[in-house]
């Protein structure tokens, strides 16, 4: 029976436990026990949305890596490849802000180094609720800093993301971080296991009761009493022994000294090992006495899944040990032969000349439990559809502008990105401020783009339209820096999967991004769930982040930024606005406080349209920004800012200066190059020139003019207002 | 009065400043040195002559602001109680 | 001519500072910090990132790595060194440059583009620069926050080489990003062979990126590097 209580005490249903004593044929003990229950959990086994992430487009041409390895790989040509990867920190940073995001960019960085690649850039997407409550200053500042920690100092600049407050994530912030690499394709390395006599090298920080899973509970069910210090629950990163780690992994592959190599994440060295000779149809033999410990005394469950930070298992052959041993103390990290790839499929984890654990290694992945869960779509959906926010009154549109500008959500944004070096690498073309970033390559004449989206409130009214609309805006803000997208990721960011109505979300986003991917011709490369993101049973609003990459070759040569617009200049409309597209707009939410109606859906035709349109007239405007929250009255209100100018436009409806509906940006363009920006009957879309730029104030029509300084002291002031300076 | 507050990691947490100032030791020859542990510590000057108040209200300083509680134990120490 | 360019673990600007160099036409190679030669180099840098973490105190545990023994021998004999931000404290825990570096006025990371001005021209930073001119330069550090004893104080007079100003050139508090001593953003030995900043130079090279101001300052460096003719 005490067996019984430990399982259902690690999260295993009795179906899965008694699964689990099929396939061993036995009882396990505790320390198998603690693997499956960690490898079979929703974390790592994607058990609840398996059946729903088939759906997603994964190939094309040019993937060279798809789902289910570290990252999602592409290539970009001239044997250059891309990786990149997107993964979700939200409980660890809710329960230790700095450390939980700090561990989150570590971890991630793992990933995309695990492919071979040099990681090159973060964009980090977060979410919390709102900033008048100190609860959740702390968490925003905590979650800033420890990003801006470990980024800067293990060396990789944080160029974009995106931020949003809502009081759904008041008792549950959302950290997400998406990682880009780059490497010629003959650094390509996977997590293999090659051939029977290799050896597992664990590389990197040694190992401690290090983990929020298993790891803690078997811990303290091991000992009599509840002795908490016995069990930390917070991971502390360490990002100098991650760029020791990097420099170290990258040697290795430069010299062709690994055969494969993985990074230990959930369940440690449990995981790496068996997935390792799991996907080879190989065993493995892991002797734990040579795993380098931090502490005295851990038991050899302990050391098995451990999620001790900044360590890689790397497969070696033996005639290579001496040499990846060399590289290790050169780079100061530890190294240690804790393995031998063997047949038989079995991993057979030793310690003081005794087994304590034995299983089939592909079972812990192959064999975990899929679950078709219910879904039901929530009451009174139709009724919140039919609601539509109420327009009749004209407002005063300078006011609700500025209203609009000093929210943290669109006000500036540099309050968050000063923290982070976002300029190491001397790559970053177009940077954080702008709708996506822009890293060249150096020694070619590519450019690599990339832009994360989320809007929780759109998801929230209509999970499909809102998924497919997010996949549209980050494709439109990679166009807009001259790049074609080439690829998406997504961070799937739900509450309780047990409830069908969450179930019924999670299904509607993946049929969302499934189909505005397919019509983009974009493919997703990866992604992650993160489900069970809810407190005192109350959820967050469904909440998917999709990532593009995208590329431009030949990068334009003056690639359009916001602070580019001068007097003189034309401002086009390009795109059709739906002046009635205002459900889950910023002005709805902000101004009028309603949160109800069904947002407009996205166009496959003129959403591609867009991204055509777009990515041929950034190769010659000096600005091209996608239009998105708060409608073009913010756009054209952030252009202005950025480039000190005002501008004036002809608008007859006041609708249209905050209609949020898709497909469209703005343009500004000297007379003389508008020719640059003429039109291809291939890809037809509706544009419009509808002001110019000059003087220092912004006329919106007959609706009002206010001065840039004016917009500018709102916009700057959103977020310091409430942390500071 | 003078009151000490010591702040340091919980035990098991992991310490990479002490860990890599214990690398740099060794690498100095000091090899003696088995571990290396980082803490705070903050002095507190307080008015008032009652020590046992003081202690307490330091206490309740440590948990609500001078340590934190998910990461770090703290010991406070009194050193001029005159 | 040829510079050294001085890898600790934890520095990560190192490629940035060798292709900043090649692109002006200079020759840079990496060097190790365990390394006990400088290999006949002409010029040494020591580049920007977390030497060991910046864990005790910035620069603190670097300053006892192998290589510092030749920069050091380097630095005495009057040849050209120059250490940008983290380098910058290095140099100054090193004891090779006066004063020292503490975490920023505001407790936060600062990411941007700041002006600076120039002070002077004694130094192997600043030997091509003009006084008086304003530099637009990338400034991206935690512990950029330039101090010294007060008895340091009167012996840095003419050899600050640049101080954070305004845009149009005017030095002022409001215009000190981290609350630096007298707005200091780059001071040099007395005999101007050795120097430090805490602005990024080398990400200044390519108005692509913003700005070109920084190829000056290297350019400076890079002539230091051309041995005097006897």
């Amino acid at each position: 029976m005490s067996d019984q209580a430990l399982h259902r005490t690690l999260g295993m249903t009795d179906e899965e436990y008694d699964r689990v004593v099929e396939i061993l044929g036995r009882e396990p003990n505790d320390a198998e026990l603690a693997v499956y229950s960690v490898m079979w959990s929703e974390h790592c086994s994607y058990k609840s949305s398996r059946v729903h992430l088939k759906r997603f487009p994964t190939e094309a041409p040019w993937v060279v890596v798809g789902p289910g390895e570290g990252a999602g790989v592409v290539d970009l040509g001239d044997g250059w490849l891309a990786a990149v990867r997107i993964e979700s920190h939200n409980h660890p940073s809710f329960v230790e802000p700095y450390q939980g995001a700090a561990t989150g960019v570590g971890g991630i960085l793992r990933d995309v180094f695990s492919m071979g690649a040099r990681p090159i850039a973060l964009f980090d997407q977060i979410r919390f609720g709102d900033l008048e409550d100190p609860r959740n200053r702390y968490l925003f500042s905590g979650v800033v800093s420890g990003i801006a920690g470990y980024g800067n100092a293990v060396g990789v600049p944080t160029v974009g993301g995106d931020v949003e407050f809502d009081d759904s994530y008041s008792g549950n912030p959302l950290v997400n971080v998406m990682c880009l690499g780059i490497m010629r394709e003959e650094q390509l390395t996977t997590g293999r296991a090659g051939e029977e006599g290799n050896l597992a090298v664990l590389l990197g920080a040694s190992t401690g009761r290090d983990g929020i899973g298993g790891a803690s509970v078997l811990a303290s069910a091991s000992f009599e009493e509840d002795d908490t210090a016995k069990r930390p629950s917070v991971q502390v990163g360490d990002p100098f022994e991650e760029k020791k780690l990097i420099e170290a992994c990258l040697e290795l592959y430069d010299r062709n000294l690994v055969v494969g190599i993985q990074d230990l994440g959930a369940a440690g060295l449990a995981c790496a090992a068996s997935e390792t000779a799991g996907r080879a149809k190989l065993g493995i033999d892991v002797r734990l006495d040579a795993v380098p410990t931090r502490e005295p005394g851990m038991t050899p469950g302990e050391i098995l899944v451990s999620e001790s930070q900044e360590r890689m298992l790397a497969i070696v052959s033996p005639e290579d040990l001496d040499e990846v041993l060399r590289v290790a103390k050169k780079w100061e990290i530890e190294a240690a032969a804790v393995g031998t790839i063997k047949g038989g499929g079995l991993m057979r984890a030793s310690h003081a000349g005794r087994v304590v654990a034995e299983m089939p290694a592909a079972s812990l992945s192959d064999d975990a439990p899929i679950y078709e869960r219910p879904l039901t779509e929530p009451a009174g959906t139709a009724g919140v559809w039919e609601a539509t926010p109420e327009l009749a009154a004209a407002p005063d549109v300078v006011e609700a502008l500025l209203s609009l500008l000093e929210t943290p959500e669109l006000g500036d944004k540099s309050w968050i990105y000063s923290q982070y070096d976002h300029m190491l690498f001397t790559n970053t073309v177009v940077g954080p401020g702008h709708d996506g970033a822009l890293l060249r390559i150096k020694e070619t004449n590519k450019a690599l783009a990339a832009s994360t989206d989320g809007d929780g409130r759109r998801c929230a009214l209509d999970p499909r339209r809102g998924a497919a609309r997010l996949v549209y805006e980050a494709a439109l803000n990679v166009a807009v820096t001259g790049a074609r997208p080439l690829a998406a990721v997504d961070n799937l960011n739900f509450g309780n999967p047990e409830r069908p109505e969450v179930m019924w979300q999670f299904s509607e986003t993946v049929d969302g991004i499934s189909a505005a991917c397919e019509a983009l011709g974009i493919p997703v490369v990866g992604g992650n769930v993160s489900f069970y993101n809810e407190t005192d049973g109350r959820g967050i609003n469904p909440t998917p982040v999709v990532g593009v990459i995208g590329l431009a070759d030949p990068m334009p040569l003056r690639p359009p930024r916001l602070d580019r617009a001068s007097a003189g200049m034309e401002l086009w409309l390009f795109g059709v606005t739906d002046p009635t597209d205002f459900a889950a707009s910023s002005y709805a939410t902000y101004i009028l406080d309603e949160h109800r109606g069904r947002p407009g859906t996205a166009d496959p035709t003129a959403g591609a349209a867009a991204v055509a349109a777009a990515q041929r007239v950034a190769h010659g405007a000096a600005v091209v920004h996608d239009i998105s929250s708060g409608g073009l009255g913010v756009a054209l209100a952030e252009i202005c800012i950025a480039s000190g100018v005002g501008a004036s436009i002809d608008v007859a409806d006041w609708r249209m200066v905050f209609s949020e509906s898709p497909h469209r940006f703005l343009v500004a363009v000297t007379p003389e190059d508008r020719r640059s920006i003429r039109f291809d009957p291939a890809t037809p879309i509706d544009a419009a020139r509808i002001g110019r730029f000059g003087g220092d104030d912004l006329r919106l029509g007959d609706f009002g003019t206010v001065a840039v300084i004016d917009l500018a002291r709102a916009w700057r002031s959103a977020i310091p207002r409430y942390m500071g300076v | 009065m003078r009151i000490r507050v010591e702040i340091d990691r919980r035990p098991g947490l992991s310490d990479p400043q002490g860990t890599t100032v214990h690398r740099a030791l060794r690498n100095l020859g000091y090899d003696e040195v088995e571990a290396v542990h980082f803490g705070k510590s903050i002095v507190l000057e307080i008015d008032g002559d009652d020590a046992d108040t003081a202690v307490a209200r330091v206490r309740e300083m440590c948990e609500r602001l001078l340590a934190n509680p998910v990461m770090e134990d703290f010991i406070i120490l009194v050193e001029d109680g005159s | 001519m040829r510079a050294a360019v001085v890898v600790f673990p934890g520095t990560n600007c190192e490629h940035d500072v060798v292709h900043a160099l090649r692109s002006l036409g200079a020759d840079a190679d990496l060097v190790w910090h365990r390394d006990t030669s400088l290999d006949g180099a002409d010029g040494v840098v020591l580049p920007g990132g977390f030497a060991h973490g910046d864990y005790l105190r910035t620069g603190a545990i670097a300053r006892f790595s192998p290589v510092m023994s030749p920069v050091r021998e380097f630095a005495e004999a009057g040849k050209p060194v120059v250490g940008i931000c983290n380098g910058f404290q290095i140099l100054c825990e090193a004891g090779l440059l006066p004063g020292g570096l503490v975490a920023n006025r505001d407790l936060r990371f600062i990411c941007r583009m700041v002006s600076v001005r120039v002070e002077s021209n004694t130094s192997v930073l600043t030997k091509a620069a003009e006084p008086g001119r304003v530099l637009h330069l990338p400034l991206n550090s935690y512990e950029g926050n330039y101090t010294a004893a007060p008895d340091v104080r009167d012996g840095l007079a003419g050899h600050v080489q640049l101080r954070y100003c305004g845009p149009t050139g005017e030095v002022a508090p409001a215009w000190n990003p981290n609350g630096s001593l007298d707005g200091i953003a780059a001071v040099s030995n007395p005999a101007g062979n050795v120097a430090g900043l805490m602005p990024h130079p080398e990400r200044a090279v390519d108005d692509l990126l913003g700005s070109s101001d920084g190829i000056v300052l290297l350019e400076s460096f890079i002539a230091s590097m051309i041995p005097a003719r006897v």
